[in-house]
């Protein structure tokens, strides 16, 4: 049973549709994440799931209640924003227990919240201070805490963690994934980045112009995504996706693409491509990742349908952990992933391999996926 | 770099004679504006005969407080020798409420017009700041026909009300600016944490509104204080401010013009305000920058 659930969602502001009917739902416990491009409409979904923004139409619900009508306040959510919105004037004691203050708990009650959720994020000693006085971590910290502290059904997160530096930005992502495994609340995300989705996410709803483009696990956006825009989102670096034919020959069916130099290259596609038998002559979008075009020696052996093909490295960007070659294909650049050590330098022809299993085929007209 | 160095003397030498051009001018004009001060002080505590042998700029020869015990008590006002106290407590009586309630008033508009806004907000707005330029001759008779409809005519809770809704204006437009700059995030978050319209008001915006507080609290106090015009339209003698029993004592027909009591008088009745400038001016200057610069 999902636990929170919108149906039909949709909001205008004006005479701008900002999201345009969205259905989701999320089971008890899960961690939603929105991500999409700025002004996908993502924090404005977030903002109506917390009640600061009226709804158009549809509806909102959490734990089997419509929250429509409901106030902010009584809908048993707690948010942790942006620029952390901790009160100035008021420490970071005064801070966590206002709402608690506000809702009329006993003093006592309150600062034994105050002093349990000061242990488990670890900022005892900060009780006093004032935010202006916090680094932008410790600040980070106490915007949690000041949601941990409602034990609410839903945590709101708007993009949490945009304003820390990098490495921070790790750490604390790490700790959210951590403090959401111990607790069990459900959770629902929003950030631009999609490595924060993919990391944190139970659940991914990838957005684009107030539409919803998918929803799913995070392995399925990643492996099955629904369209070219979710392709190329999600990843770093970025889908390849190279202009192909499709090319039927008796049973068995491929792809061609154009090469600069030379005959087309032509790759096999498995059994799972038969449906694609009355396509042939067609235009599509040919999809793979970086990680499944790989020198010889990284290629995966579990994989069934490998071509080998040699290809003129125009670059090489070695990133540490991996090495990245960029070539081209069917006029586009493409990009490569080796190992770090591959001995392949910029200008010669190396030999790539491609693992056909992880191939994507994309409709160039409707942008979907269909293979 | 290849650009000569440029000897460090040199400059400090043009920028030393720079300094002190700047200061000696600066010294200038400060004595300039100070001169009527120091004038005034100087002839208010001088018997009035050494006034009337001519020199105004010298030190009084004999040092007396007696001007200023008759401005304060004795002199006649009008008709009636009462000196300027009873009028003094005739403008303290005015000006604190009518301070206090278009501050509060003004706080309020402003924390609506940015942070609850509804359709129209910005006409409401720009109603509003249109106010702040109508001139006070036009508003007199319609103000005068209003007070006497409402029955207050002539009393201090007359001129509080004129006084508060002619401040609004500007008392709206200083605080909406402020808090324009102010994060809407938070009162999302207090919102979320149960706190309602004015819990958010008095828990959150005001206790970060102190600089634009006192500049609205300068601003208005100054403008009440020393307003003439509805002091003398609407005011009797139960509420006339003082600076119409200043303009009475000066102007008062019969008799010898004392100029040393003149001169005290007209320093009570500027005191006030030189002491709310004196001892908040450094937040004036703050505050009125916080809300040029953020609105």
């Amino acid at each position: 049973m999902s636990f929170l659930k919108i149906e039909k969602l949709k909001k205008s502001f004006g005479k701008v549709d900002v999201l345009k009917g969205i259905d989701l739902e999320i089971e008890e416990g899960g961690f939603l994440v929105l991500v999409g491009p700025s002004g996908c409409g993502k924090s404005t979904l977030l903002n109506t799931i917390a009640g600061l923004e009226a709804i158009t139409s549809g509806s909102i619900s959490i734990n089997g209640k419509v929250v429509n009508d409901l106030h902010p306040s009584q809908r048993d959510i707690a948010m942790v924003f942006q620029s952390y919105a901790l009160y100035p004037n008021m420490t970071v004691a005064q801070n966590i227990g206002f709402g608690m203050e506000i809702r009329g708990v006993a003093k006592a009650e309150r600062d034994a919240a105050i002093a349990k959720v000061a242990e488990t994020l670890q900022i005892g000693a900060l009780l006093d201070r004032k935010p202006s006085q916090l680094s932008g971590g410790q600040r980070q910290r106490v915007a949690m805490g000041r949601a941990l502290v409602r034990d609410p059904l839903v945590f709101l997160f708007d993009e949490p963690l945009s304003n820390l530096d990098a490495k921070l930005r790790v750490d604390m992502r790490t700790e959210i994934k951590r403090l959401h495994q111990r607790m069990g609340t459900t959770i629902v995300y929003v950030t631009h980045d999609q490595i924060e989705a993919m990391t944190l996410a139970t659940r991914i709803a990838v957005l684009k112009d107030g539409v919803l483009q998918q929803f799913g696990t995070p392995a399925e956006i990643y492996n099955k995504p629904a369209n070219l825009f979710v392709a190329d989102f999600m990843g770093s670096p970025s889908m390849n996706l190279i202009p192909a034919t499709v090319e039927v020959d008796g049973g068995k069916v491929g792809i061609s693409m154009q090469r600069d130099e030379g005959q087309p290259l032509l790759l096999p596609l498995g059994n799972s491509a038969g449906g694609l038998a009355s396509r042939h002559g067609q235009k599509v979008v040919f999809g793979i990742r970086p990680e499944a075009l790989t020198d010889l020696d990284s290629a995966d052996r579990n994989a069934t349908q490998v071509s080998e093909l040699d290809c003129e490295i125009e670059v090489i960007e070695p990133a540490g952990s991996d090495t990245f070659a960029v070539t081209r294909l069917g006029g586009r650049e493409i990009v490569a992933r080796l190992r770090a050590d591959a001995p392949i330098a910029a200008g010669q022809t190396a030999r790539l391999a491609f693992n056909l299993d992880k191939a994507l085929l994309f409709d160039p007209e409707t942008q979907e996926r269909i293979l | 770099m290849s650009a000569k160095p440029i000897p460090v003397g040199a400059v400090s030498a043009g920028n030393k004679m720079l300094r002190v051009l700047l200061y000696a001018v600066l010294i200038l004009f400060a004595l300039y504006y100070l001169l009527p001060l120091y004038v005034m002080t100087v002839n208010s505590v001088k018997p009035l005969a050494e006034i009337r042998q001519g020199d105004m700029l010298s030190l009084p020869s004999v040092l007396t407080f007696e001007p200023w015990a008759k401005a304060w008590s004795s002199a006649q006002i009008g008709v009636q020798p009462t000196g300027l106290k009873p009028y003094f407590f005739n403008s303290v009586l005015m000006v604190v409420p009518a301070v206090a309630i278009s501050t509060i008033l003004g706080a309020l508009n402003g924390y609506i017009l940015t942070k609850w806004r509804f359709r129209g907000d910005d006409v409401i707005f720009g109603l509003i700041l249109l106010s702040c330029f109508i001139p006070f001759q036009i508003a007199l008779i319609p103000a005068a026909r209003i007070l006497g409809t409402l029955g207050i005519a002539g009393t201090t809770t007359g001129l509080v009300m004129i006084h508060v809704v002619y401040g609004l204006g500007f008392t709206t437009l200083f605080f909406r600016n402020y808090y324009a700059a102010f994060p809407t995030e938070l009162v999302r978050a207090a919102q979320i944490d149960g706190a309602g319209f004015f819990q958010i008001f008095r828990r959150i915006l005001l206790p970060s509104s102190a600089p634009i507080i006192v500049v609205t609290v300068i601003w208005q106090f100054t403008n009440i204080w020393n307003d003439f015009l509805f002091g003398v339209s609407f005011g009797d003698f139960d509420s006339q401010p003082m600076t119409v029993a200043l303009n009475n004592l000066v102007s008062s027909s019969g008799g010898v013009k004392e100029y040393n009591v003149h001169f005290a008088g007209a320093i009570l009745a500027a005191l006030p305000t030189l002491i709310v400038y004196v001892v908040s001016g450094r937040y004036f200057v703050r505050g009125l920058m916080a809300g040029a610069v953020k609105g």
